[in-house]
C-alpha cells in the first residue's frame, strides 16, 4: 500500500455479505492502472459474479471504462499502460506477459459505445470471430449466424437481407448486431461499455431487455451514464470516482440505501 | 469528298497512327510500339511499386515502433519525392544496369557475352527505376489512408480474438484501400509522363521488336523498348527533319495526355467502387 489511497479518505464499502458465496468469474484484486504517468485506477478490488448483470457507473473520467478494458486487455493498444496488482479470470491471471491475448478476448467479447459493423454482408458480420478463428463448416456458419441474431434480437428483421451490407441498418440495428457479433464466439464475460449512449430511446430500451435476456446466459459488465438503465438492468453496481471503487454491491441495495454519501450524491443527481 | 467520305478518312487516319508502325525515320506511320511500351513499362511499374509501398507504409504505421528513427525513415522518403527524376535514372544505370544486370549476366547468361543480355538499357530496368521513383508517393498516400481507418473499427476485430495480421488483413487494408489506390493513380500518372530517367534505362528511338510476343517466354524483361514521352522528344527535338515531323509531335502528344487522363479516370473509377464497397463509419 504504497501509494498512500486511505489518506484520501476514499472508503471502499462492500454492502453485500453474500460476496463469498457466489460464483465469482472476475476477481480483481489491488488492482493498480497508470497511463504513463497518470495513475487511473486505485487499489480496486471486485469480485464480478457468474451469469450477473454489473454496472458500472460513476462520472466521466473515473475509471469504470478503463477497468472494463483491464478485462479484455483492450488497454494494451495504448503505449505506455501498466498494469500492477492481480485481476484474476477464473483461475487465469490477467496481469502477466504470458497471457494469450487472443484466446482471453474470445473468452471476454466486448460491446462499443459507437457500433463498429465491419463493411461487410451482415452474415460475415456475425461470423467474423468464427472465420478467423479458422471455421469453415458451412452447416455451423449458418447455424451461428441464425442462433446469434435471434439471440441479438435481430433475426427477424434481417433474415431476408443477410448478404447485404451491415452498413445499411439503423443505429439499433448496428448495435444488435454488434452484440450478435459478440456473443457468435460463444463468450463467458461480455464488456459493454455504454452500448446506448448514442442510441435514442427505443433502440435503448430494445438493447435493454437484450442486456437482460442475455445475463442469464453470459456475464455482463456494463459501463453506463444513465442511472435509471443501470438500477433497471443490472444485478450489481460498482460506483467509480477518481479512479477508486467507491461503492460495490447489490444494485438496489446501493440504489436504495447506499452506504456512501459520495454515492448517494451520484445517484440522486446532487453531484459536484 | 462529301462529309461522309472525310469521316471515314478521318478515322482510318486515327486507327492506322494508333494501329501501326513508325515508317521513314518515325515521320511517317503510327506511334503503336511506343503506346505499347508506355503501357507495358507502366503495368510492370505499378506491379513492383504496389506492393513494395503498401508493405513498407503498413510496417512503418503499424508495426514499427515510433521514434526518432522511423521519423528519420519517414523524412526521408519524403525528401526522396522531391528528387529529380533524373538522378533516379542514374542510379537505375548505375546499380541496376551496370551492377544487378552485369552480375546476372555473369551468372545466367554468361554464353552470350560479350553481348550483354540484362547488363544493358531495357523495360524491366525502367520499370524499377520509375518503380524508385514513385515508391515514396505510394507509401505516403498509403500510410495516411491506413492512419484515418477509424479506431472502432480495429478495436472491433481484436476484441473478437483477432490477430493483428488478421485485423490488418481483413479490416485495414479494405477500408484503406481508396487511398492506397489514389496512392498508386499518383504514381502511375507520375510514371507514365516520365521521359529523363527512362533515356538512362532503356528506351529507343526504334525498337527492333515489342517487349511482349508469341516467342517464349512471351514477355521479355531484357529488351528495350519505345515510349510516347521520348518519342515526342525524338521527333520534335531530335529529327533530321523536324518540320516534317510536326504534325505527329503533336498527335502524339495529344495522345500521351489522353492516355494519362484515361488511367487516372480507370483508376478513379476503381477507387469509388471500392469506396463504396467498404465505406466504414456510416452511422
Amino acid at each position: 500500500m504504497q501509494w498512500g489511497l486511505f489518506s484520501q479518505g476514499f472508503v471502499m464499502t462492500q454492502n453485500t455479505e453474500t460476496a463469498s458465496s457466489e460464483d465469482i468469474v472476475v476477481n480483481a484484486s489491488e488492482l493498480n492502472f497508470f497511463y504513463g504517468d497518470h495513475h487511473a485506477l486505485h487499489s480496486i478490488n471486485m469480485q464480478i459474479p457468474r451469469r450477473k448483470c454489473t454496472a458500472f457507473i460513476g462520472p466521466s473520467g473515473c475509471g469504470k471504462s478503463t477497468f472494463l478494458r483491464c478485462i479484455n486487455r483492450m488497454n494494451d493498444l495504448v503505449d505506455g499502460t501498466r498494469m500492477e496488482g492481480s485481476l484474476l479470470l477464473d483461475t487465469m491471471e490477467l496481469n502477466s506477459e504470458t497471457v494469450d491475448v487472443i484466446a482471453l478476448r474470445r473468452r471476454v467479447g466486448m460491446v462499443f459505445q459507437k457500433s463498429n459493423p465491419f463493411p461487410k454482408s451482415i452474415y460475415e458480420n456475425v461470423i467474423y470471430g468464427l472465420r478467423i478463428a479458422g471455421v469453415r463448416n458451412r452447416a455451423l456458419l449458418d447455424e451461428t449466424v441464425e442462433r446469434c441474431l435471434q439471440k441479438a434480437a435481430l433475426w427477424n428483421e434481417v433474415k431476408d437481407r443477410l448478404h447485404t451490407s451491415a452498413l445499411k441498418l439503423s443505429g439499433g440495428q448496428m448495435q444488435r448486431l454488434c452484440i450478435a457479433r459478440c456473443i457468435a464466439v460463444d463468450p463467458e464475460v461480455i464488456l459493454m461499455d455504454e452500448p446506448c449512449s448514442a442510441l435514442d430511446p427505443r433502440a435503448t430500451s430494445s438493447i435493454e431487455d437484450l442486456v437482460d435476456e442475455l445475463s442469464q446466459e453470459f456475464t455482463i459488465v456494463i459501463v453506463t451514464h444513465n442511472m435509471q438503465q443501470a438500477a433497471r438492468i443490472s444485478d450489481k453496481a460498482a460506483f467509480f470516482y477518481e479512479g477508486h471503487l467507491v461503492e460495490f454491491g447489490d444494485t438496489e441495495q446501493m440504489f436504495r440505501k447506499p452506504a456512501n454519501q459520495q454515492t448517494q450524491d451520484y445517484i440522486t443527481g446532487r453531484f459536484s | 469528298m462529301n462529309l461522309a467520305n472525310k469521316a471515314v478518312f478521318f478515322l482510318r487516319g486515327i486507327a492506322s497512327f494508333v494501329s501501326q508502325e513508325p515508317r521513314e525515320a518515325n515521320t511517317e506511320g503510327g506511334i503503336f510500339p511506343a503506346i505499347f511500351g508506355t503501357f507495358i513499362l507502366t503495368l510492370l511499374m505499378s506491379v513492383a511499386v504496389m506492393p513494395f509501398g503498401v508493405l513498407a507504409a503498413i510496417y512503418l504505421r503499424e508495426y514499427a515502433r515510433q521514434n526518432w528513427f522511423t521519423q528519420t525513415v519517414r523524412i526521408s522518403i519524403n525528401n526522396l519525392a522531391g528528387v529529380p527524376s533524373i538522378v533516379f535514372g542514374v542510379f537505375g544505370l548505375g546499380f541496376l544496369v551496370y551492377f544487378t544486370g552485369s552480375t546476372i549476366d555473369k551468372l545466367f547468361f554468361s554464353n552470350s557475352l560479350p553481348a550483354p543480355t540484362f547488363g544493358t538499357g531495357g523495360i524491366l530496368w525502367a520499370a524499377l527505376t520509375l518503380a524508385l521513383m514513385t515508391v515514396p508517393v505510394v507509401i505516403v498516400a498509403t500510410e495516411e489512408a491506413l492512419a484515418a481507418v477509424p479506431r472502432g473499427a480495429r478495436e472491433g476485430s481484436l476484441a473478437l480474438g483477432g490477430s493483428k495480421w488478421q485485423t490488418i488483413y481483413r479490416v485495414v487494408i479494405p477500408a484503406a484501400a481508396p487511398g492506397i489506390m489514389t496512392g498508386l493513380v499518383l504514381a502511375m500518372a507520375r510514371g507514365a509522363g516520365e521521359v529523363a530517367p527512362l533515356m538512362l534505362v532503356g528506351v529507343v528511338k526504334l525498337a527492333p521488336a515489342l517487349p511482349v510476343d508469341g516467342l517464349f517466354p512471351f514477355l521479355h524483361l531484357d529488351r528495350k523498348f519505345m515510349h510516347l514521352g521520348f518519342h515526342i522528344y525524338d521527333l520534335g527535338f531530335q529529327s533530321p527533319d523536324s518540320d516534317a515531323a510536326q504534325p505527329m509531335v503533336f498527335a502524339t502528344t495529344l495522345f500521351l495526355i489522353a492516355l494519362v487522363v484515361l488511367l487516372n479516370l480507370g483508376a478513379i473509377a476503381i477507387r469509388e467502387r471500392l469506396r463504396r464497397k467498404y465505406a466504414v463509419g456510416a452511422f
